[in-house]
């Protein structure tokens, strides 16, 4: 049983585009039965930030290639990726690499 | 193997373990220490400041082992506002400002285009983006040259000559280079006992250059070239062909302004993961030929000024942590692409198939890469005033007196001996890519096999297969309907 968690979820490099432009998002993160882990939370975005052309940030069941995740400043890899259970006051960075030169 | 007791019921093939996750309980690689932040090529796990050291070592390791800048040079740098760029700039900055010993020792500038109408943005937003990129210019404290892409229609048609590429200098000119602007600065360091000074008294304040076309008294471009660019744009066909000329009229423009200006190279922050799409891309745009210098460390086609690409080592995910990690400032402008589906054109199908490559097989973008580095710029004859392509500046590798090529099956069968690219520019024509749908209007129909007096077919003689291929989705201007303003 997971316990409502505030989450700051923020964009950059162009992936804010797909969020009206807004790049911080403070996000409570409802109980539900299941712990929270990156898996969830892009659902969750999904559904709840995303606003258009969901194809150019998720794809599957993770980020689309090109995506960049970084919680609390440190590459998801050493985190387990979508494995990782998300804790209160965690920050995770989503940075399009896609874009620009 | 065949031991008694062994059971043969086993699958024949079984999973390998999968390769161990680096984990946050592990150290850095590198200095065993330090808590790791990221993990660079497959399972190497670095921290904060052995990271850094490895990104800054791996770009003056480019620079350094290529030995091209001299000292005291001036060097353009291509700043887009992108992350690579942005990274590249801030490299040299801080490469400005080591202590002597391993201080970078050419001399900047920095040069910004806004491509605003070729992307479709309104005034006020490129007036924002505008707003903001003076803000991150004025902060990186070089020399910098604001142009708009509009002002391409002010070039001078000598642009698209061929200047004769300068002889390599001997194999001890840059040691001697080196060495003697040492001994220049140990002088001058001892003559008057402060900092040493630039080389060339490079005054550090930043400037607006001129503009080079016609500009409206507020200093914004004119409508009507504004209006015109857009036209342009909008008459291509293919977001493929739209990418190549943007490319074209950018690099043109950037040219420009550094033979305006002085400087003989130009550093251009193509990263390695956009060199290994470029590769792949370039393959399938009919630019085989020609990989090696679209590619490559430096590119001398253009002859008086050499592009330089210190970037190409690194991929775009240490890119955007170095900048997110140590704050390097950097400004997000909407491209021509942006937002496009993945089929929408070459690049960016090429840039997905990578991509998706690279995630199951980590090592792709840079095998892509290490085969673009044994590329070899071996010409038939080497300094030969062969024919360039009138676009891109590339040996023209068409050779049209052989049939039997898919190529020579394309080009028209009355062909006369290649005209010069001064021949054109006498004719008093303006510079293709601009005039194309214009010298339609004047001439009426060019499908094709029109007379050999078409200028269209005259341009298109002139160009590489890539280039052509190219201007196919270019489509001609309607007969008597408004073109480019006239030059």
């Amino acid at each position: 049983m997971a316990a409502p968690l505030s989450v700051e979820v923020e964009f950059g490099g162009g992936a804010e585009l797909l969020f009206d432009g807004v790049k911080k998002h403070q996000v409570t993160l409802p109980k539900q039965e299941e712990p929270w882990d990156i898996r969830n939370l892009l659902v969750w975005i999904k559904k709840n930030l995303l606003k258009e052309r969901p194809e150019l940030f998720i794809q599957g069941d993770s980020v689309r290639p090109g995506i960049l995740v970084l919680i609390n400043d440190a590459d998801w890899e050493l985190l387990g990726e979508l494995d990782y259970q998300l804790q209160d006051k965690d920050s995770v960075l989503f940075i399009s690499t896609l874009h620009g030169g | 193997m065949c031991q008694v007791g062994e059971d043969y019921g086993e699958p024949a093939t079984e999973e390998p373990p999968p390769a161990p996750r680096p984990g946050r309980e592990q150290k850095c690689v590198k200095c065993k220490e330090g808590r790791p932040v990221v993990v660079i090529r497959a399972g190497d796990a670095f921290c904060r400041d052995c990271f850094k050291a490895f990104y800054v070592h791996k770009f003056r390791a480019m620079l350094g082992k290529n030995r091209l800048i001299f000292p005291g040079e001036k060097v353009l740098l291509a700043w887009s506002g992108g992350p690579s760029s942005s990274s590249m700039v801030w490299q040299v900055l801080e490469g400005l400002s080591q202590d002597s010993a391993k201080r970078l020792r050419f001399v900047p500038g920095v040069i910004y285009i806004d491509e605003g109408a070729a992307c479709g943005q309104s005034a006020e937003d490129r007036a924002k983006t505008l707003a903001e990129v003076q803000l991150v210019l004025q902060t990186f404290g070089l020399p910098w040259h604001l142009v708009t892409l509009e002002e391409v229609f002010g070039l001078p048609p000598a642009v698209l000559c061929c200047s004769i590429p300068e002889p390599a200098g001997a194999e001890g000119a840059y040691k001697a280079a080196v060495d003697s602007f040492l001994r220049q600065q140990h002088v001058l360091r001892a003559q008057d006992g402060s900092s040493p000074p630039q080389a060339q008294g490079q005054p550090c304040q930043p400037h607006i250059q001129k503009p080079l076309g016609p500009l409206s008294p507020a200093g914004s471009p004119a409508a009507a070239q504004t209006e015109a660019l857009s036209r342009l744009f909008h008459s291509v066909k293919t977001l493929t062909a739209k990418e190549e000329l943007l490319q074209t009229l950018r690099t043109h423009l950037i040219l420009h302004v550094a033979r305006a200006h002085d400087y003989s190279k130009v550093m251009t922050g193509e990263s390695c993961t956009r060199l290994a799409v470029k590769l792949m891309t370039n393959l399938a745009l009919g630019r085989g030929a020609f990989l090696a210098w679209d590619t490559g460390f430096s590119d001398e086609r253009h002859g008086d000024v050499v592009v330089v690409r210190p970037m190409r080592d690194h991929t775009l995910k240490e890119v955007a942590f170095y900048n997110r990690l140590f704050a390097v400032p950097s400004v997000f402008t909407p491209a021509i692409d942006t937002k496009a589906p993945e089929k929408a054109s070459i690049h960016r199908l090429m840039e997905a198939f990578l991509l998706q490559l690279q995630t199951q097989f980590p090592s792709t973008v840079s095998t892509v890469y290490r085969t673009s580095e044994k590329l070899a710029k071996a010409p038939r004859d080497s300094r030969a005033a062969g024919p360039r392509c009138l676009l891109c500046k590339c040996m023209l590798d068409v050779d049209d007196a052989d049939s039997a090529t898919a190529f020579g099956a394309q080009t028209a069968s009355h062909l006369s001996p290649m005209q010069p690219p001064t021949a054109l520019a006498e004719a008093g024509t303006p510079p293709a890519p601009c005039c194309v749908p214009g010298l339609c209007r004047a001439q009426g129909c060019c499908g094709g096999t029109c007379g050999r007096e078409s200028p269209r077919v005259c341009v298109i003689e002139q160009l590489c297969y890539g280039c052509r291929v190219n201007m196919k989705d270019l489509s001609p201007g309607p007969a008597g309907g408004p073109g480019v303003p006239d030059p």
